[in-house]
């Protein structure tokens, strides 16, 4: 009873659902998913990981032990006050039958008192130790956690969904930090309490210890076996929570295809029949919950109801006496909670070595792109980068390009298209080593990019995505990002060069707007040009746009380029548009199909070719079929 | 800005020489909403009953149920108080004991059965009702002003479907079993009064100490409390900030800084979670040094009581067991504060939406449009603004009869969007009328408008589900073969079986596995299965490859033969291919005609045509103004 605290719950899995913030939004077909949330943990795993937690636990031995200790002076303490109690009564019939004097009386209470005392104190000690044990390690597991993600290579990011990922840094994460105080400690506790106990009650009187304690092991098997269906019920719920969160959230997103559609109606149903699956369930939840708990109540009470029955009729014959009998009752009534919320006990195991095999997946993955041993620093001095016979397949994939080889000097700008799929992102991506080439090699100023460290490679190549992420906070940080300690002058620069500017100063915050998922929400372009300043920032050896100016029209392409007439002069840029336009300064172009080079040469030499090239531009300045690129 | 920053020397001073901190967080801080209302709002409760009164039979059995499962978890003791004193008696007569003990047996008979009532009856009405105010909010915003839905962000309707009526859950839940817990506490007070008042009011005297410590404590608990939560949603917020752009954040090498600012907001959380578990524990060995100094108290005077005589043993006993049960509902009350008041606030906000008024409504005695209508638009003098105030169309007249297609073009703000919102009435004119087949707008049902009328935004948005599910969408009536029939006309067959699965494959969110190009022609091929008589289509601005663009253009040709278009253009191509091209500025219609014509009259289509701009939307701020001065 004392260890039920305010934030304790009792029967219920609820600390399971302290998940307000998790994007749990379950994709239902099978694409092949790390990390999946629904994916089955095998077994052997699962008891590996709450060894390796029971070990890290040990990472603080003061605290465990100080827990261990504390855990045991309370059961004592809190054993002792039945003991007490009748002692007491009995104290008190001798009184009033002139066989014992008031000041045994005294003495019982003041040490009642002080073992009330010291058993509230020794639970606080064990309660609070056992959570900062788990504090302790989810502190030191969530920066793990987030030092893997972010090191991760894009290989891995690509297969994984970033729900699940967020789920292990949530919810999983959870499971491991309540394994000490709800799994471990409530074990020691409940082991001591019902061990030490059996022991008071049957040596006391057998018959009656055995009724009192009969209660116990029902319960402990029917509240182990509701918890971890439960728990199952739980898993399903959360589930069919995320579909009908899903129906809702995309119906207000898409509100507008809603209405045009007139498919309320439409929707309402979808919203019913995902609302009614989740309902369905929570009632078998509660009638789960509700056959269980009224049923550990009633055998809770019919053994006291035995022990009352038989133990009065020992007290009757004069056998025992009422304080005996007393001790007895207010032993089952210490012992009840406890035992219901074995089941507790039992499901913080079993969440543990799931969320755990989980959670040791993710920090045990090995990081397919990483620092060779011997990496040193990329060293740019000429800033030359070339291309050997490149080629790279995804896994579980074909080919996706093979025998490229180039190579682009200071202040040139290659040019690359061709048709979609045909691997112009994925060549852009192997330059700054988002993914390690299969063959060939890519070297910068000789140097392997293999060789050198990641970060140095990170600063030396910058690339412009086809769909930049924003981050939530404002402009100012945004465009600082690879750089946070640049000068104002230098983010005003690079915001002017793209073009960005005169549109951030008509804001009414200007640099201070917040902007991404939680602030405003800019244009395609204007998100483009935010993308291009901030890589601006970088100044990298190798600048490449990666089809990132399709949202930005022709014109003020135009002004950006010109705009970074000088800062081209000192770096490589690789330009992938589908525009020509983007494209027709280019020192050279390259036309990438099914992941090879077919054509190359400027713009001129490649109409004089007249191959697939040519075709594509007499495509894009038919006028029936498209503006003319603005004028140069 | 034009040197290589290939090995970076963080700039750590300011532009004046003062050192400046980064300009970087992790995590983006939300702006939490008021957790905590009044702890009674009673047009908020008179709101809420709405939605209870359908369950008020099963609410008056959970209650029922409730005061009968406290009544007997009062009788217990005091059953075990006359086992001691009238069954255990050596003068006692034979039977008596068993006798008690059959009533006992009868006490816990009742106490399962009212139990069992208690909390399954209960949790299905909660349950029941949260499902019930959540599908009326749904069924709500289907129906609300468009502008309502532009102005609200998706994630906090989202926070008032989930977050907030779960809490209202919480409270109907707690709210019932709090009746047994006000109950209980008056049932111990009067029955240990009644057993003897004397000692009863010694005891009491704890209430009023532990009542007056928990009030003190409550409001610094919560503080703690809420810390703790808020320290850890920016703590996970910026897990989920990481994972999410995880891309950009190895692009631009920021990886080390994050880490080391998110190692500090794990360390806040790790802080304030141990305050908050400090807080929590603080209150257990002051409940337990109350329960020992009422226990203590028991023993002394009610020893000495049974000695004299006052009173007899199992009256001891009894309170001795009272004692243990006395200070949970003072606990589960203080509780029930923080509930009801976390409760206002959400019934506040979720009567907010519930209470959005609803601008376009069916008129009574509205008709529907039927296929016997003509196909024709028709604006009378339209004007409107989002805010009557501000007028975004002024007496605007334009029309399309029945087969022709109208191209829309002017730059951004200039109220073609808005122009087509009225054709399908997602907003009411403020003067003139929007005619559709002949009927004003407003005199038929929106249902058969949505029939009449199809529609293709800018952005394609495409729901979780199959292809086929999404193409179908609304039109039940369409089956497979027309769908596919549909699908291949506009030309996304062939895409669509490449996917695995075909037609049965599952589109990511939002169809984030399929390009731009491609989602917008399955948008399209979604309108064709709706076959409506009137296509009013948003042109996409984006820059797509020129291959899928050649389809998109056949497509659109497809999907506007036999019917009435409008079009708000982008393309020149499909400019060119309008019968007509409506010129709007700033809400008014300034030029209207074929291209020729336009082109002939020398105005702001001539001047934008000849100017060769990519899209009419990117014009110059000061165009308006250099084309008037050109022209006067």
């Amino acid at each position: 009873m004392t260890d039920t605290s305010d934030t304790d719950t009792s029967d219920t899995d609820t600390s399971d659902t302290d998940t307000s913030d998790t994007a749990t939004s379950p994709t239902p077909h099978g694409r092949d998913r790390v990390l999946r949330r629904t994916a089955a943990i095998d077994r052997d795993k699962g008891r590996e990981a709450v060894l390796r937690i029971t070990r890290m636990t040990l990472q603080y031995p003061a605290r465990v032990a100080v827990a261990l200790i504390a855990t045991v002076a309370a059961v004592l303490t809190q054993l002792s006050i039945p003991v007490l109690l009748g002692r007491a009564v009995d104290q008190t019939q001798a009184v009033a039958d002139g066989t014992g004097g008031a000041d045994m009386l005294w003495t019982t209470a003041l040490i009642l008192l002080a073992v009330s005392v010291a058993r509230g104190l020794f639970t606080l000690i064990q309660n609070y130790t056992a959570e900062s044990v788990g504090h302790a390690l989810a502190y030191d597991l969530r920066r793990a956690i987030y030092d893997k993600i972010q090191r991760l290579p894009f290989s891995f990011h690509d297969r994984a969904h970033s729900g699940d990922l967020i789920t292990v840094g949530m919810l999983d994460l959870e499971g491991v930090r309540m394994y000490f105080s709800t799994a471990l400690v409530r074990t020691v506790l409940l082991v001591l309490l019902i061990g030490i106990g059996a022991w008071l009650l049957l040596s006391t009187d057998l018959l009656l210890g055995l009724l009192a304690l009969s209660f116990v092991p029902f319960a402990a098997w029917r509240s182990s076996v509701t918890q971890l269906t439960l728990r199952r019920t739980w898993l399903l719920l959360q589930e069919r929570l995320g579909v009908l969160s899903q129906v809702m959230e995309e119906n207000l997103a898409g509100i507008r295809v809603v209405r045009a559609f007139a498919a309320a109606d439409h929707e309402l149903a979808k919203f019913d029949r995902a609302s009614n699956d989740a309902l369905k369930l929570s009632y078998s939840r509660i009638d789960t919950r509700v056959n269980s708990s009224a049923i550990m109540t009633l055998a809770f009470f019919a053994a006291m109801g035995l022990v009352l029955l038989v133990g009065g009729r020992q007290v009757a014959a004069g056998e025992i006496s009422i304080g005996a009998l007393t001790t007895f009752l207010t032993f089952m009534t210490l012992l009840q909670m406890p035992v219901r919320q074995l089941g507790l006990m039992v499901n913080a195991f079993a969440r543990a070595s799931t969320c755990g095999a989980r959670l040791f997946a993710l920090l045990d993955m090995p990081l397919e792109v990483d620092d060779a041993p011997d990496a040193s620093d990329l060293k740019v001095t000429e800033g030359t980068l070339r291309l050997d016979n490149v080629g790279f397949t995804y896994t579980g994939e074909g080919q996706a390009v093979s025998n490229i080889s180039f190579e682009a000097r200071r202040g040139e700008t290659i040019g690359i298209v061709g048709p979609p799929g045909s691997g112009k992102s994925t060549l852009m991506h192997l330059i700054p080593r988002y993914y390690d080439v299969d063959e060939g090699a890519i070297t910068i100023d000789g140097q392997d990019i293999r060789d050198a460290t990641l970060s140095s490679v990170r600063r030396a190549v910058a690339v412009v995505q086809q769909d930049a992420f924003l981050f939530t906070t404002t402009i100012e940080n945004n465009l600082a990002y690879g750089d946070p300690y640049a000068a104002d002058a230098q983010i005003r620069e690079a915001s002017a060069s793209a073009q960005l500017h005169d549109y951030v100063d008509s804001l009414p915050e200007q640099y201070d707007t917040i902007v991404g998922e939680r602030g405003v929400s800019l244009s395609g372009g204007q998100r483009q040009r935010l993308s291009i300043a901030r890589t601006l920032m970088l100044k990298p050896a190798v600048l490449i746009f990666d089809d990132s100016t399709a949202a930005i029209d022709a014109g003020t392409e135009g002004r950006i380029r010109h705009a970074l007439r000088d800062y081209a002069e000192d770096r490589v840029t690789l330009i992938v548009a589908h525009r020509l336009g983007s494209l027709k300064h280019a020192d050279r172009i390259l036309f990438l199909d099914k992941g090879r080079i077919v054509e190359q040469g400027t713009h001129d030499e490649l109409l004089a070719l007249n191959g697939r090239y040519s075709a594509l531009h007499d495509l894009q300045t038919n006028p029936d079929t498209k503006i003319p690129e603005a004028a140069q | 800005m034009s040197h290589i920053n290939a090995n970076p020397e963080p700039q750590e001073r300011h532009d004046d020489g003062r050192p400046r901190a980064p300009r970087a967080v992790v995590g983006s801080h939300r702006i939490e909403e008021e957790i905590f209302g009044r702890a009674f709002d009673g047009r908020v409760v008179r709101r809420i009953w709405a939605f209870v009164r359908p369950y008020r039979r099963q609410v008056a059995i959970s209650v029922t149920a409730v005061m009968v499962f406290t009544a007997m978890q009062l009788a217990i003791p005091l059953v075990i108080r006359y086992a001691i004193d009238d069954g255990m008696a050596p003068d006692a007569a034979p039977g008596t004991l068993a006798l008690i003990v059959a009533i006992f047996a009868a006490v816990i008979g009742v106490n399962y059965v009212a139990s069992r009532l208690q909390e399954g009856v209960t949790g299905r009405v909660a349950e029941n009702v949260l499902f019930d105010i959540r599908r009326q909010m749904f069924a709500h915003l289907q129906r609300v002003s468009l502008s309502f839905m532009d102005k609200t962000e998706v994630g906090r309707l989202m926070s008032r479907l989930q977050g907030d009526v779960n809490s209202m859950q919480e409270f109907l839940e707690s709210s019932i079993l709090s009746v047994g817990d006000i109950l209980l506490l008056f049932g111990i007070v009067f029955v240990m009064l009644w057993l003897d008042w004397q000692l009863g009011l010694l005891v009491l005297a704890m209430l009023p100490v532990l009542f007056i410590v928990r009030v003190v404590w409550l409001t610094r608990a919560r503080a703690a409390f809420m810390a703790a939560h808020e320290a850890n949603s920016i703590t996970n917020g910026a897990l989920a900030e990481a994972i999410h752009g995880v891309r950009a954040v190895q692009g631009m090498d920021r990886g080390g800084l994050n880490y080391d600012l998110y190692a500090d907001l794990a360390r806040d959380n790790y802080r304030k979670h141990l305050r908050s578990s400090r807080m929590a524990q603080v209150m257990v060995p002051v409940v337990d040094t109350l329960t020992g100094i009422a226990m203590a108290a028991v023993v002394v005077v009610g020893g000495a009581m049974v000695a004299s005589d006052r009173i007899e043993i199992g009256v001891m006993v009894a309170f001795l067991f009272y004692i243990q049960r006395f200070f949970d509902p003072i606990r589960s009350l203080t509780m029930q504060y923080s509930v009801m008041q976390r409760a206002m606030a959400s019934g506040h906000r979720l009567t907010e939406v519930l209470d959005v008024e609803v601008s376009v409504e069916d008129a009574p005695d509205a008709v529907a449009l039927g296929p016997d209508d003509d196909a024709s638009v028709e604006f009378r003098d339209v004007t409107f603004g989002y805010d009557p105030n501000h007028p975004v169309l002024h007496d605007v007249n334009l029309s399309a009869k029945s087969g022709e297609t109208v191209a829309l073009v002017g730059p951004t703000g200039s109220g073609k969007s808005s122009c087509m919102a009225l054709i399908h009435r997602f907003y009411d004119v403020q003067k003139g009328a929007v005619m559709v087949g002949g009927h004003d707008v407003r005199d038929v049902t929106q249902e058969s408008l949505g029939r009449h009328i199809a529609m293709v935004l800018q952005e394609p948005f495409l729901f979780t589900g199959t292809v086929m599910d999404n193409i179908r969408y609304a039109s039940h009536w369409a089956s497979d073969d027309e769908v596919i029939e549909a699908t291949k006309a506009v030309g996304a067959h062939d895409f669509v079986m490449e996917l695995a699965g075909g037609y049965d494959a599952m589109l990511d969110e939002r169809g984030g596995n399929l390009s731009l190009g491609q989602r917008q022609l399955i948008s399209f091929a979604r309108a064709l299965v709706a076959d409506a008589r009137i296509l009013v289509l948003d042109e996409a601005t984006a820059n797509i490859d020129s291959y899928t663009e050649l389809q998109i253009q056949k497509a659109l040709q497809t999907l506007l033969k036999g019917r009435t278009g409008l079009v708000i253009a982008h393309r020149l191509a499909t400019i060119r291919n309008a019968d007509r091209i409506v010129v709007l500025q700033q809400g008014r219609v300034v030029e209207e005609g074929d291209h020729y014509a336009l082109m002939d009259r020398n105005g702001l289509y001539a001047s934008l045509y000849d100017k060769n701009y990519a899209s009419f939307d990117d014009l110059p701020n000061n165009f308006t103004q250099e084309q008037r001065a050109r022209a006067t």
